[in-house]
């Protein structure tokens, strides 16, 4: 394991690796309790193309704890954010690491990240269904929470025409 | 069942929806070979209420409640992180106080989730008695939660930017006598578990986790605490006040002197955490400071601060069962725009299946229950075997567990 990393030094380390490709970064200090302890979180917008490889150098860094992959759809775009953390293990050390990716709807694709953490496939399998994002080389492509006779191309976390809108409308057409 | 999977002399066995060790419906499909279980796979779903839908007609303080009502182990911590999701978008400082009210809340309903869960794993193995045990010091434990909130169950404590009841000093005589009766009941149940021959026979050796596939499936809370993992969102980051306390990673190996992963691992760490969240709660009343309770009291002033939050945020804290995760993401409206929820649980589903390769149907109930506090009675298993078709009731396997247990004393 890489000698532990503050906050800058992880934000820095990434943007020498891939330059511009890294959209944009922020660092969020808060402060609780008495003593003031703090607590850093990272927000940071990478480019699709370097995503896999920020992962890898991640896994090469310390093994993250993927929290969850939550996402928006942006209109244009679905946002995918991968919740991680690293530096845990010593107290009040850790760091929250939210990578946020965006791909476009007219490609809403990705690679999978179970092949370095296997961890992932259930989230991975929650976004594919609920945002229908298709995640590359995913090795169980099954639905995870929705039924098995869920309609093709309906995806409950959409907010255009894909999303689930006449259903709920009109349930009593649907239950026939 | 296909004929091909018949000739190759193992079987499957499904179990569920409605599980002998859950209380929410999950679908196990065991692949065996005698007792021996092969393979496991997991389908879930069954009840998706669509509580994220549900939250983009109404606002944050609304939602407190939507949230409450997502487990009913759980109805302090799933609101609790979204007040902290939303305070970390709209930046709201959240008064000390506050912050130590709501450690004692959060350590309140460990022990009554750990309490509860220690009984029922009890059951599983066929050991009756200390199930009623258990449940008599939960009920306590649970009195004392009525006492500081109101309620059992769902407490409604939460507010964002803080909490809404407060202690007094004229409580504390009260819950200072309980936390004596918890710690004296501690000494009991750590007796019972740690030194019985039936609970060591049943639990060591058996659903072992190892540290990477626990690292590598991303478990979370106690199930990965038993492994050897040092992850625990109260001592991996400052919030509430958690970072004033004295407090520090569970593991078994500070009892035992060494980490097996087993069922038996993850009862030493629940224990454990029993008695450090009597101990949280007494250094939380000491250290107390005075002052406000609520970042904003006025509902409608805070209500029209909401709404004007733009910006997005993450609420971590170390639920009873591990790390709950809530995003929230505010667009200047009453609602949020995305809500995602993720409860410990779902992390703790891949591990089952390392666990429970390698073991006997009779362990599937305590395996099965060993990485999470929640079950239930009403079960039933399906076995399909060459065609024929048969099943097994909940009392059924639960005979078969209490047979195993009979056998290995003998």
């Amino acid at each position: 394991m890489a000698k532990e990393k503050t906050p800058e030094q992880l934000v820095k380390y990434f943007k020498d690796k891939f330059k511009t490709k890294i959209k944009s970064a922020k660092i969020v200090k808060k402060k609780a309790g008495l003593k003031k302890n703090e607590t850093s979180s990272i927000w940071m917008k990478i480019d699709k193309s370097i995503f896999k490889d920020t992962v890898k150098h991640l896994v090469d860094y310390q093994y993250p704890h993927l929290a969850v992959v939550s996402g928006n759809d942006l209109g244009k775009t679905i946002e995918l954010i991968y919740h991680f953390s690293v530096n845990f293990g010593t107290r009040l050390n850790a760091i929250n690491l939210n990578i946020s990716v965006e791909i476009p709807k007219t490609k809403p694709e990705i690679e999978t990240i179970c092949d370095w953490i296997p961890g992932a496939l259930v989230t991975e399998r929650e976004k594919q269904e609920m945002l229908g994002v298709k995640i590359i080389g995913i090795p169980d492509t099954r639905k995870l929470f929705l039924p098995d006779d869920w309609p093709d191309g309906i995806y409950p976390w959409r907010r255009d025409k894909t999303g689930p809108e006449k259903y709920y409308k009109n349930l009593h057409e649907v239950k026939k | 069942m296909s004929d091909n999977t018949t000739t190759k002399s193992t079987y499957h066995v499904p179990v569920g929806p409605i599980h002998p060790a859950l209380k929410e419906p999950v679908y196990f499909e065991f692949e065996l070979s005698g007792e021996e279980i092969v393979d496991v796979d997991v389908k879930l779903g069954h009840v998706h209420r669509a509580v994220e839908w549900a939250s983009r007609k109404r606002n944050p303080v609304q939602i407190l409640y939507l949230a409450e009502r997502i487990c009913g182990i759980c109805s302090y911590c799933h609101p609790v992180a979204f007040s902290l999701a939303v305070e970390d978008a709209a930046e709201i400082e959240v008064p000390e106080r506050a912050n130590y009210l709501r450690v004692i809340q959060g350590e309140l309903e460990r022990i009554c989730s750990h309490v509860l869960w220690a009984g029922v794993a009890a059951h599983e193995i066929g050991f009756d008695t200390v199930l009623y045990l258990t449940w008599e010091i939960r009920e306590k434990a649970l009195d004392l939660t009525e006492f500081l909130t109101g309620n059992r169950v769902t407490k409604g404590i939460t507010m964002v930017g803080g909490v809404r009841r407060d202690i007094t000093k004229d409580m504390l005589p009260r819950i200072q006598k309980d936390l004596k009766y918890l710690k004296e009941a501690y000494q009991k149940l750590a007796h019972v578990f740690l030194d019985d021959k039936t609970f060591k026979l049943r639990s060591q050796n058996c659903g072992i986790l190892t540290k990477e596939d626990a690292m590598r499936l991303c478990a979370v809370g106690p199930t990965t605490r038993a492994s050897g993992v040092k992850k625990d969102v109260r001592v991996d980051i400052s919030y509430f006040a958690y970072g004033d306390l004295d407090i520090d990673y569970i593991t078994p190996d500070q009892l035992t002197g060494s980490v097996n992963g087993d069922v038996y691992d993850r009862i030493i760490t629940r224990l454990l955490e029993v008695k450090q969240s009597i101990d949280l709660i007494e250094q939380a009343i000491d250290k107390m400071p005075a002052g406000e309770i609520v970042a904003e009291p006025k509902l409608a002033k805070l209500l029209a601060q909401l709404k004007k939050v733009e910006g997005e945020g993450v609420g971590l804290h170390e639920a009873p069962r591990g790390e709950v995760i809530h995003y929230v993401k505010m667009v200047g409206k009453d609602a949020p725009y995305t809500w995602k929820v993720r409860a410990p649980t779902y992390n703790n589903i891949l591990p089952w299946i390392p666990m429970l390769k390698g073991e006997q149907i009779a362990d599937i109930p305590i395996v099965a229950a060993s990485t999470d506090p929640c079950m239930s009675c009403t079960n039933r298993v399906a076995i399909v075997n060459k065609k024929k078709r048969y099943e097994l009731t909940g009392e059924d396997l639960h005979k078969l567990s209490v047979e195993k247990t009979r056998r290995m004393m003998q």
